[in-house]
């Protein structure tokens, strides 16, 4: 490692300071420390680190700021706080197609992103890095002698067999709280019928209601819950190893795939340091040692494509409809 | 009157009017589907627009004393599925917004292109009275989007038309350029075929020629007949005047011959004998002048007869050996007994052969030989070589001009004008006149040189 780093987390900050809340800040700066690049993002720094460490080396005046939040802070920072930022990461696909619409974000393009696929582009303003499929996490214990399902109608029929032994050991996202759970929630509505019905079995089975994949999938392991449903994927992917005990199950009538993206804000001040870091980013799928560090799936169509039921969540108006405040709320009251 | 066209060339006048009026044409084609493609774009994104209006107009239902909206996902994915453009709505219920963009504005009319967000957008409302509770209340749906697609479609039409616009311009021009050189080709080639021409060619242009251009070649051809006409008429004036000299002065010297007979005195008779002599150097001038008009006149439409150049030959050989014989000059003709066949006119290859067997004879002391005979592979070569005084050093080719005697002649008579005549013959029948030295040192050498 030719760079030493900081990590500093602090957790504490002056509330008065801003109104956003952040998760942590972590600082990366680098000897010359000429352009310090302030990222606001929603991924975890765990599984941001190598990504930083690995840009800084092939760009090492450039030193980075990272500070994580949750993806409707990280709205609020930026579209309602003028919070000065250099680029944001955000998996929530929605907020930020809101953010680019509502013009908080300012164009980029370069030979690295007009190579990305059209569906992981929006506008010269959003860029897909990552593609991250929602998946099933089952608790292989729960499941013995018990098929695995492979369809939502598969999984309503288990449910509604074994009722005694799924009740409240059920897990999925609180769609109230987690802006992913959400956007899986208003994709699967969209995409099917079974979604209603399926929502409306795992409410009678007492479903538990989570605000992250992490404790989800601890709980999978731990054996307190028999399945999670729509976790994302890299997470869960991430925790095999520590977790023997779990299986990824893929539907195949279809698999919400979700973007990970970053867009500049207007406000950034390193807009060029920001354009070299999408750049990094938008060609992750050249760097397989490094994406085997972070278990970020790269945006890959070819990956993509070897299951039929994948489906890229698409950029684009269509999302602002689950943001409209109206639609929000009737959404979450059904 | 200025014409700033009249001195340059007609085909860059038609190849600049003719790529003018292609890139007008050009140009027209280029504006008109620019125009007519930005209007039908227009069009589209006003038709999208007022679907997903009127689409979200569809779902606001009265409940509950209040007005509802289930906002549908195709009324705003619908628009993001042509273009990557920024999609703003507002829904305004009894003058409140219900949700949206609460700063949207209204358009005025109905559609209307404004500056949003600091980008021009295109907006539509559709407006719907909707009961609620018992109560007629008035909704306004206004969606609105960037003109970013718009923009590219039309960029990529323009730039489509603008180059076919370029394409047809570059198109046309060539073909200009082609059509000019074609319309001009019957021109140059009048031109070539004038230029073509001998010098002594006067016949009319036969040459097919567009309509436009017969009037020129009318005038072209009125024009050389004159000329025609005013050369015959001096040739005719200058055989007539040598005809009419020619028979009182050979009254004269019969008279002066009589005279010179009578005289005693040595002085008189001197006197005579230079009049005498001066009669003879006139009357050949004026008979060669007169062979010279007849060679010029019957050479400009050669006859073209079948003969025999050794008949020929020997018929002049004969006729001349009488003038030979009062010198006591042998003439020695080798002639072949195999035909010579010639194509030509024989009064005009008389008068030549028989120029250069008179030179000879008249060149040659009393007592020679004169050789006659055959030669030559590829052309004919008629040798004439006598034994006389030969050349010397003179130049050849300013003997054949006109009147042009050499400094050998001493007190032989002449014009000037036998070779001149001999040449003109041999040029007339594709061949020409070689002076040489005789091979067998003295004397000269006259070939006639025809081709075979
Ligand atoms: N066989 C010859 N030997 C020597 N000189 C010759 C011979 N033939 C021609 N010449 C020279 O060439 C000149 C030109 O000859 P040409 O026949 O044209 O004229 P000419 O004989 O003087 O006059 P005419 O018109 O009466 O024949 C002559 O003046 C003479 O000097
Ligand atoms: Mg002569």
């Amino acid at each position: 490692m030719r760079f030493a780093y900081i990590a500093a987390i602090i957790l504490a900050l002056a509330p008065n300071a801003h109104a956003y809340e952040i998760e942590g800040r972590h600082s990366y700066p680098t000897a010359s420390g000429e352009v310090t690049l302030h990222i606001i993002s929603t991924a975890d720094i765990n599984v941001f680190e190598p990504i930083i460490l690995a840009f800084q080396q092939e760009n090492p005046s450039i030193g980075i700021e990272y500070i994580s939040a949750s993806s409707t802070e990280l709205m609020k920072a930026i579209s309602e706080e003028g919070a000065v930022f250099d680029l944001a990461i955000s998996s929530a696909m929605d907020l930020q197609t809101k953010l680019a619409n509502d013009g908080f974000a300012q164009p980029y393009s370069s030979a690295a992103t007009s190579s990305l696929p059209q569906w992981a582009v929006w506008r010269s303003l959003i860029f897909a890095f990552t593609q991250e499929p929602a998946v099933l996490v089952v608790s292989e214990a729960a499941f013995s002698g018990l098929p695995v399902p492979n369809t939502r109608e598969d999984l309503i029929s288990l449910l509604r067999i074994h009722p005694a032994l799924f009740s409240a050991r059920i897990g999925t996202y609180d769609v109230r709280i987690s802006g992913a759970g959400y956007l899986f929630a208003t994709q699967d509505s969209r995409n099917s019928d079974s979604y209603w019905r399926l929502t409306e079995v795992m409410g009678r089975l007492n479903a538990q209601l989570y605000g992250g994949s992490g404790d989800m999938i601890r709980d999978v392991a731990s054996g307190q819950l028999a399945m999670a449903y729509n976790v994302v994927g890299s997470y869960a992917a991430s925790r095999l190893q520590e977790f023997p005990g779990i299986r990824i199950v893929q539907f195949e009538d279809y698999t919400n795939v979700m973007l990970r993206t970053a867009l500049i804000p207007t406000t950034a001040t390193h807009a060029a340091e920001s354009g070299v870091m999408i750049d990094f980013l938008a060609t992750l799928t050249q760097r397989p040692a490094l994406t085997a560090l972070t278990s970020l799936p790269p945006i890959s169509p070819r990956a993509l494509g070897e299951n039929n039921a994948n489906r890229p969540i698409r950029l684009g108006p269509g999302l602002l409809v689950f943001l409209d405040r109206l639609k929000k709320k009737n959404f979450l009251e059904n | 009157m200025i014409r700033p066209f009249a001195q340059s060339s007609i085909r860059r006048r038609l190849a600049v009017q003719l790529s003018l009026i292609a890139a007008i044409l050009s140009l027209a084609f280029y504006l008109i589907v620019r125009a007519v493609a930005g209007q039908a774009a227009t069009d589209t994104q006003d038709n999208i627009l007022a679907a997903s209006a009127t689409s979200i107009a569809d779902a606001l239902y009265a409940e509950q004393g209040g007005v509802v909206l289930e906002l549908p996902y195709s009324a705003l994915s619908m628009l993001g599925s042509i273009s990557q453009d920024r999609v703003f709505y507002r829904v305004i219920v009894d003058g409140e917004t219900l949700t949206g963009y609460a700063d949207l504005p209204p358009p005025e009319p109905d559609f209307a292109t404004y500056a949003y967000r600091g980008e021009p957008v295109r907006a539509v409302a559709v407006r719907r009275v909707i009961s609620s509770g018992g109560q007629a209340v008035e909704a306004t749906v206004i969606v609105a989007q960037t003109r970013l697609g718009l923009a590219a479609i039309s960029s990529s039409i323009s730039s489509t038309a603008a180059a076919v616009g370029i394409g047809f311009f570059l198109f046309a021009t060539a073909l200009g350029l082609l059509a000019a050189q074609s319309a001009l080709a019957p021109l140059n080639r009048l031109a070539q075929s004038v230029k073509r021409r001998g010098p002594h060619d006067l016949r009319p242009v036969k040459a097919e020629t567009p309509s436009e251009m017969l009037p020129l070649v009318a005038a072209l051809n009125n024009f050389m007949a004159r000329l025609k006409a005013s050369l015959s008429q001096s040739e005719d004036f200058v055989a007539e005047a040598a005809h009419r000299v020619r028979t009182p002065l050979t009254i004269v010297r019969t008279q002066a011959e009589v005279a010179l007979r009578r005289l005693e005195k040595p002085d008189d008779k001197k006197a005579v004998r230079a009049m005498i002599r001066a009669v003879d150097e006139c009357s050949r001038s004026a008979g060669q002048l007169l062979d010279h008009a007849m060679v010029a006149f019957r050479t400009e439409n050669l006859l073209t007869d079948k003969l025999d150049l050794g008949d020929l030959t020997s018929e002049v050989c004969s006729h001349l050996t009488p003038t030979a014989g009062l010198k006591d000059i042998i003439i020695r003709h080798d002639l072949p007994t195999t035909p010579q066949p010639f194509t030509g006119d024989p009064i005009l290859l008389q008068s030549a052969l028989r120029n250069i067997l008179d030179n000879a004879i008249k060149y040659s002391p009393a007592d020679s030989e004169i050789s006659v005979s055959f030669g030559g592979d590829t052309a004919y070569e008629i040798a004439f070589s006598d034994q006389g005084r030969g050349f010397g050093c003179a130049d050849a080719s300013s003997l054949k001009k006109r009147y042009s005697r050499g400094i050998n002649v001493g007190d032989v008579v002449g014009s000037g004008l036998g070779l001149t005549i001999a040449e003109a013959v041999a040029r007339a029948h594709g061949g020409k006149i070689d002076i040489r030295e005789n091979k067998e040192g003295i004397g000269a050498c006259v070939l006639l040189i025809l081709p075979r």
